[in-house]
């Protein structure tokens, strides 16, 4: 048995090829042979959404996604979020509104808030609370988070990126 | 959000502010390198054996099939430490680390293996054979109190009131303070309430699991990498147990995702640098989940009882606690701790508080924010709550008659400097939230607690460097875990006329900066804060020989106010740090400040909170409507990141009282070792927390600052008890209040109160 194979993927819009071993996650696979250490691992069982990239266009935990089933896929992480060195409105939101501590939750929080902002430019506040339910971080408390959202969404609102 | 103005307001200028954090670009983009992110040349991979059992004797450990499997370099057991005569407690500790003779609990390593790739590691540790002999375990502190007990460590004994027990028990200390006579002050009091309360062991919940990634080098020289609260604990330890001078170990903090306590204990360190030793590589070790959950340090399970008496107006005459902390298979102290706080904040003629540290077959117990405060200020605070109730008096009123203040004494001795309780009491009071009514449709109530935590003091080192641009360095040993960057920046700024981005934060390995201790207990900001401010003033000192130099007069004509050197002589105008900075090099090199501190006590701090509540009382769930968290944080440095201490420490308290708790099997195993069954509140089950920041600086402290992180977590246990007794009825003294249990609380007394109905 063949223990590893390659994966053909567009991370961030740059097309690559990675080696994986056919036991690794897409978690594993973004980290380990891609070397994106931005997705990070809380839990391994889709339960914090620290690793959320979004993948054609739905938002995944990247431990409950095989690397295999990555192949041909397009898939944004939190190192894509950014265009050179702009950040994204929510990146500028989250350092404004002081909404991360440890920061170890954050990357998962932009990509899933920018998942909802993409579908959803104006959520109320149970919109936010209800979809980053996915998303757990012990340092917060959330409030900055949800206040980090909702002005990154106005921003957005004002001025698409 | 209601807030009070930060009242170093006109006397600071960088102090109070909200400047972005230094380190924030880093861990918005994904730059920023946790422990776990470090990938290093020709690094293995490891992974730890663990026991299946609670408690039992290691009669073999047979590795010889693991070693033989392709990919697998090495394997290590306890063994494989520096052997020979070693005291008890270093045999503790080096046990915690990996079982020698005894498999103390479920989920304590037992061997580590070292393989080209986590599979294969994972597997070779499934192929290391144990033999065990199975021993009955005991989990529950009541059960492992008693005289029959099995013994978690046969060679315990109880050290009490300063002697030492003969006789083998699982209480490994028994702490009393005692001061009038409780059984007269009982007497003499008009109204005297006892209660008995629960609570369950708790986990800190932070979302990075424990790693480390260890390279022995063949000289001997050994660098280990990990997301640790305490780098310099992490090397101290390594070098007890490897039996090495300190200067052999080089420790790096990575970026720690939380901690709470959690990471200041070491796990993986140094099995990985075994495996090293033995690999010559680096090897990394990552802790699953469930590891996290099972293996590393839960707050402890407690039991007390809460006895106060008072007077018809409200005074307490005496209190009397006895407290019970869960210390896990291994000796600690929590339950001392715990007896420091459980009155603190009361003034009190007659005390007497008992409390035991208990082993049982569970992982050490480890800090967790305000570590033991919230266990035994539950009590408390649900008893004051009953004795308001029963005298017709407001909470409020109740605490502030009974409040300390500068000169009482705390309960178990010590005096208090200048506090804040009471301002914090006002500020409560004075709120918008608790001056509004409070809600009154059915199952609805409104809860009120208070919570003490003394803060930490112990030492830390900084150095302050002059760039020669004027702009500054700031170098800690405190690792950042919720914006210490920017606090360290801001005072430093606020010292030397700077502003927050003038100065560039750093924390440094262990080779490069002073010893300092953990980052926990609140005293980050503080003591380090202290040392920060201590080595801006030895920079300043040495700016002031080189401005005398300057301007041709006397260094004590040079003074340092407003951001800016005068001269007390005539006809200089004001010179910068900025300005002076281009000129260092020619008036004598560059200048570096440091400085050591070691403060002796720290301002204590209080907080005080109130909730709104409604109940469904078909599911037992509990809403919170609204929520007001108000502190003495003494100064706060950087508003966001005071406000965001006490929001996430409330919402650490509301999972703490409403939701988790270790749930135990019937051996005694943890059955809900995953954040989906642990149930860590999610953004969807809490409301937003209003903040306010009372500040009464603190004494001795240059800025007045006391710490803000532990104190939030413990009044949410009381105030959410308090209003669920108000809504329902019913007094929950069993912690979590989880909807099951508020269930069974309405059924119950519906069954008391039916027959009774019936009767009439």
């Amino acid at each position: 048995m063949s223990k590893k194979r390659m994966v053909n993927a567009t991370i961030n819009g740059r097309e690559q090829t990675l080696l994986c071993d056919n036991r690794m996650s897409l978690l594993d696979a973004l980290r380990d042979a891609a070397g994106l250490t931005g997705t990070k691992e809380g839990c391994l069982t889709g339960d914090c959404g620290a690793c959320s990239v979004v993948m054609n266009g739905k938002l995944v935990d990247s431990c409950l996604v095989m690397a295999a089933e990555a192949e041909g896929a397009a898939i944004t992480t939190v190192e894509g979020l950014a265009i050179g060195s702009d950040l994204h409105a929510l990146q500028q939101a989250f350092l404004a509104e002081a909404a991360l501590q440890c920061g170890v939750c954050t990357p998962g929080f932009l990509v899933a808030s920018k998942a909802l902002l993409d579908r959803n430019p104006d959520p109320t506040e149970h919109e936010i609370r209800y979809w980053l339910a996915g998303n757990l971080c012990r340092c917060t408390g959330y409030q900055k988070i949800l206040e980090a959202v909702q002005s990154a969404a106005a921003q957005l609102r004002d001025n698409p990126r | 959000m209601e807030q009070q103005g930060s009242s170093g307001k006109g006397k600071y200028k960088v102090i109070g502010t909200r400047p972005i954090r230094h380190d924030g670009e880093d861990k918005v983009t994904g730059r920023a390198q946790y422990g776990a992110d470090i990938m290093l040349q020709d690094q293995l991979y490891g992974h730890l054996l663990r026991s299946p059992h609670s408690n039992a004797k290691i009669l073999k450990i047979d590795t010889s099939k693991a070693e033989a499997m392709p990919g697998v370099r090495a394997v290590v057991t306890s063994q494989d430490f520096p052997q020979g005569e070693i005291s008890a407690g270093k045999k503790y500790a080096r046990d915690r680390i990996l079982a020698s003779d005894k498999a103390l609990f479920k989920g304590h390593p037992i061997a580590a293996v070292a393989a080209e790739d986590r599979w294969t590691a994972e597997e070779a540790a499934k192929a290391i054979e144990v033999s065990y002999e199975v021993l009955p375990a005991v989990m529950d502190v009541m059960e492992a109190i008693k005289e029959d007990a099995p013994l978690v460590q046969e060679g315990n004994t109880t050290s009490t009131l300063g002697g030492q027990d003969a006789k083998p028990s699982n209480i490994v200390n028994h702490t009393q303070h005692k001061r009038g006579d409780v059984d007269d002050g009982f007497a003499k009091a008009e109204l005297v309430i006892e209660r008995e309360f629960d609570t369950k062991a708790v986990h800190q919940g932070y979302i990075e699991p424990q790693n480390a990634t260890a390279l022995a080098r063949s000289d001997g020289q050994i660098t280990v990498w990990c997301s640790s609260q305490a780098p310099f604990w992490v090397r101290a330890e390594l070098s007890a147990l490897l039996e090495l001078p300190l200067s052999r170990f080089k420790v790096v903090p990575m970026e720690i995702g939380g901690g709470f306590g959690g990471k200041i204990n070491s796990y993986l360190e140094a099995p990985a640098v075994l495996l090293s030793k033995k690999t010559g590589q680096p090897v990394k070790l990552v802790m699953s989940r469930a590891d996290v959950f099972e293996a590393t340090g839960q707050a402890s399970a407690v039991h007390s009882k809460i006895k106060i008496g008072v007077n018809k107006d409200g005074a307490i005459v005496a209190g009397q606690a006895w407290l019970a902390y869960e210390s896990g298979a291994l000796p600690s102290n929590w339950g001392m701790q715990g007896s420091m706080c459980v009155f603190a904040p009361y003034k009190m003629e007659h005390v007497l508080i008992d409390a035991y540290d208990v082993l049982t077959n569970t992982s050490k117990v480890a800090a967790y924010r305000a570590p033991s405060s919230p266990q035994a200020m539950f009590g408390t605070e649900s008893v004051m709550d009953e004795i308001a109730q029963e005298l017709g008096m407001d909470p409020i009123e109740l605490r502030l008659k009974n409040a300390v203040q500068e000169g009482d004494l705390r309960a178990d001795g010590p005096k208090f400097p200048r506090i804040g309780f009471k301002e914090t009491l006002e500020a409560i009071k004075n709120s918008d939230h608790y001056k509004s009514p409070p809600p009154s449709a059915p199952n609805q109530a409104r809860g009120l607690a208070a919570g003490f935590w003394f803060n930490a003091g112990m030492q830390s080192s900084a150095t302050v460097g002059i760039n020669m641009d004027g702009t500054a360095s700031v170098v800690t040993g405190s690792v950042d875990i919720g914006g210490s960057r920017a606090s360290m920046s801001i005072m430093a700024a606020e010292a030397l006329g700077l502003t927050a981005e003038e100065v560039r934060p750093s924390v440094a390995d262990t080779d490069s900066i002073g010893h300092t201790d953990v980052t926990g207990g609140s005293r980050t900001t503080a003591v380090t804060g202290t040392a920060v401010y201590e080595a801006a003033q030895d920079a300043i000192g040495q700016m002031k020989k080189r401005v005398a130099k300057l301007w041709d007069i006397s260094e004590e004509q040079v003074v340092f106010e407003d951001g800016a050197f005068k001269s007390t002589a005539n006809g200089h105008d004001p010179m910068t740090v900025k300005e002076l900075g281009p000129k260092l090099g020619m008036t004598g090199g560059p200048v570096l400040g440091s400085a050591t501190v070691a403060p002796k006590s720290v301002g204590a701090g209080f907080g005080v909170h109130v909730v709104d509540i409604e109940v469904d009382p078909e599911t037992g769930k509990v809403a919170i409507l609204r929520y007001t968290a108000a502190q003495d944080v003494g100064t706060a440095i950087h508003l966001s990141y005071v406000e965001g201490q006490m929001q996430g420490g409330v919402v650490q308290g509301i999972g703490w009282a409403l939701n988790e708790e270790y749930i135990r099997g019937e051996d005694g195993a943890m059955q809900n070792t995953g954040f989906l069954d642990y149930r860590v509140p999610t953004m969807l089950d809490v409301p937003n927390i209003e903040t306010i920041i009372v500040e009464v600086p603190a004494p001795g402290q240059p800025y007045g600052v006391r710490g803000v992180g532990e104190v939030p977590i413990i009044p949410p246990l009381g105030a959410l008890h308090n209003a669920i007794y108000k809504a329902i009825g019913v007094r929950l003294r069993a912690l979590p209040m989880s909807p099951p249990s508020v269930v069974k609380a309405i059924h119950e007394a519906r069954k008391i109160a039916e027959p009774a109905a019936a009767r009439t």
